[in-house]
């Protein structure tokens, strides 16, 4: 058995996040990843705006915090002029999918050389639950109080599936957070991903499929059942690209 | 002695850049700037820089945010209507205590407003760059030689503020050719790069963070060293040129092209007699406060605010310096339609000789 131990990436003080929200889990793998790869002082979180900036309060490595939506933008201002760094933005689904579309289509299509984790749990937890542009057709936000209706509002955006229409991405993937397998690949992926960026490989794109008890306004136990039979149905688990054995540059 | 070359003003700001050590740029093109981002996409990569065409104004700012981040000297450039997608940006630059340059080669407003040159960006540059109530240190030169020396000097202000540094000029002198003597290139090595910024390449072992959020207590700490700041810019960063300002009756103030032109119609006066000097402030902000107070108002009977705009923009900072002491008038073109020498001659001609309406 492996020793269960702190990831000397997290300070030891609480996460602020609220009990049973799978961000702490997301933020432990890519802390557990950095450790594994010996990357601790050489990682640089890019910290986006909305729950994701909590890690302002106890991530412990070097950050900067940037603009909502701009993450991917700030991310190459920071991997060109210093490439020998890891790089990853840690990003909702408001900032990535909505205002910060432009910024994670280019960046994706430049092929720079990041990282992007994405944590999708279909709503603005931060702003108190607004319908988001991954939240599913019929669920109810505070902006959605009938439901989401698609005449309306459209369809939930599928990232992994738009990146994959992309040249230029190296690796691209979703995993579900909800269930053990899931957590298992999710790290896996996200060290594949660091893996091939610290190869040179290009832009690497991993999306977890998250909740909010809060603002879904259930129990913790309750979310991951509600994954189980609506979000995973709906944003489908699995690698939609994936290039990092291919040569860098190639 | 420099090295002279002729060269538009627009592409000597950004070999200007370059020898001031800038190495990354990121912008998106708009009218009449275009050269910049142009000049520097094969430039920077000449001296190990890197360039970006980013996919917005908002793009290419937080770009130069994260480059800045890094300790590397970042700049981006745009007009007008980029400026105001930049706004955002721009702020962020300032929470974060990032220096950057800003460049604003200026056009015709508000909206999309004209592509021809214009100076309606002065209540942008000087009051409000972006929300939250900051300032940056905004220069306005009024040649290509003079964009040239303040944007050598641009991050040492931005560096020593930890600010963004605004260059705001109109897309006038953007265009036109110039003789330029051109600086030494400026060689930076790792030991340079500030202890702040979030590279490791200057030895850095402990963590590292830069954020645009704060507590309620350190950001109002914030804010309050900010005011120290600019109030410490009034005393020690004003540049101004005051010309035939000694025995004058009338004085001109007008920057960047109007100052130009201005300068012109003054020197032309004085060859009929007419005792009139101008006041041409470099620095928008820190605003030449003292050199339009102090004026000996016994002696001078009017202001004349002469700038490429409708209405004058500079006329409220004028007149609080004034106090009512003599009136104030105005003369400008706008819209994108030039000053020209015979208009503003005109104007102040009409004004010294009793013919002038006073704005004041």
């Amino acid at each position: 058995m492996a020793e269960y131990k702190r990831s000397t990436m997290i300070a030891d003080s609480p996460s602020g996040y609220c009990p049973g929200c799978l961000h702490s889990l997301a933020t432990r793998l890519i802390s557990d990843v950095i450790d594994e790869l010996g990357q601790g002082d050489n990682s640089l979180n890019v910290i986006s705006v909305g729950c994701s900036a909590l890690n302002l309060l106890y991530w412990s490595g070097d950050y900067l915090g940037v603009a909502h939506g701009r993450a991917p933008a700030s991310a190459t201002g920071i991997k060109r002029t210093n490439p020998e760094r890891l790089v990853f933005t840690y990003q909702g689904d408001g900032d990535l999918a909505a205002i910060g579309l432009a910024e994670i289509m280019s960046a994706a299509n430049r092929g720079e050389n990041f990282t992007v984790i994405f944590a999708n749990n279909q709503t603005y937890g931060m702003t108190g639950g607004q319908m988001a542009p991954t939240t599913l057709i019929g669920q109810k936000t505070t902006t959605t109080i009938y439901g989401r209706d698609p005449a309306t509002t459209g369809y939930p955006m599928k990232m992994c599936e738009i990146l994959s229409t992309l040249e230029a991405p190296a690796y691209i993937a979703r995993f579900a957070l909800n269930n053990p397998k899931g957590v298992r690949d999710a790290r896996a992926g996200i060290k594949k991903a660091f893996e091939a960026q610290l190869a040179g490989k290009g832009f690497t794109f991993v999306e977890l499929l998250t909740n909010c008890p809060t603002n879904w306004h259930m129990t913790p136990l309750q979310t991951l059942d509600y994954m189980n039979t609506n979000t995973i149905p709906y944003f489908k688990p699995g690698v939609y690209r994936d290039r990092t054995s291919e040569e860098a540059g190639a | 002695m420099g090295e002279k070359r002729f060269m538009k003003g627009n592409e000597a700001i950004a070999e200007a850049a370059v020898r001031a050590g800038c190495r990354f740029f990121a912008g998106y093109p708009i009218t009449p700037q275009n050269e910049i981002p142009e000049y520097l996409s094969w430039r920077l990569p000449e001296v190990g820089g890197s360039y970006v065409q980013g996919e917005s104004e908002i793009a290419s700012v937080n770009m130069v945010y994260g480059a800045a981040a890094m300790g590397t000297r970042s700049m981006t450039s745009s007009s007008g209507p980029g400026i105001s997608l930049k706004a955002e940006g721009i702020s962020y630059l300032a929470a974060a205590m990032l220096p950057a340059l800003i460049v604003n080669i200026s056009r015709g407003g508000p909206g999309l407003g004209s592509i021809q040159p214009a100076q309606s960006d002065y209540l942008q540059a000087t009051k409000a760059l972006g929300h939250g109530g900051f300032h940056a240190m905004v220069f306005a030169p009024a040649s290509a030689q003079e964009a040239v020396d303040v944007v050598y000097e641009a991050w040492d202000y931005a560096e020593r503020d930890r600010n963004p540094v605004l260059v705001l000029m109109d897309g006038c002198l953007g265009n036109i050719m110039e003789e330029v003597e051109l600086p030494p290139m400026r060689e930076f090595t790792d030991e340079d790069i500030p202890e702040w910024s979030l590279s490791r390449r200057n030895g850095r072992d402990y963590q590292g963070n830069i954020t645009p959020i704060y507590t309620e207590p350190i950001l109002e700490g914030l804010n309050a060293m900010a005011g120290e700041m600019y109030k410490a810019w009034e005393e020690d960063d004003v540049k101004v040129e005051e010309f035939l300002v000694e025995d004058a009756e009338y004085v001109v103030v007008a920057y960047g092209i109007a100052a130009r032109v201005a300068k012109e119609a003054v020197m032309e006066l004085r060859d009929k007699g007419f005792k009139v000097g101008l006041i041409r402030p470099i620095t928008l902000y820190p605003f030449p406060k003292k050199s339009i107070h102090d004026l000996d108002y016994s002696r001078v009977k009017g202001i004349i605010d002469v700038e490429m705009t409708i209405p004058a923009q500079m006329h409220d900072d004028i007149a609080q310096q004034v106090m009512e002491r003599c009136p104030i008038f105005e003369y400008g073109r706008s819209g994108g339609c030039l000053l020209d020498d015979e208009g503003v001659y005109e104007a102040i001609y009409d004004i010294v000789t009793g013919g002038g309406a006073d704005n004041g």
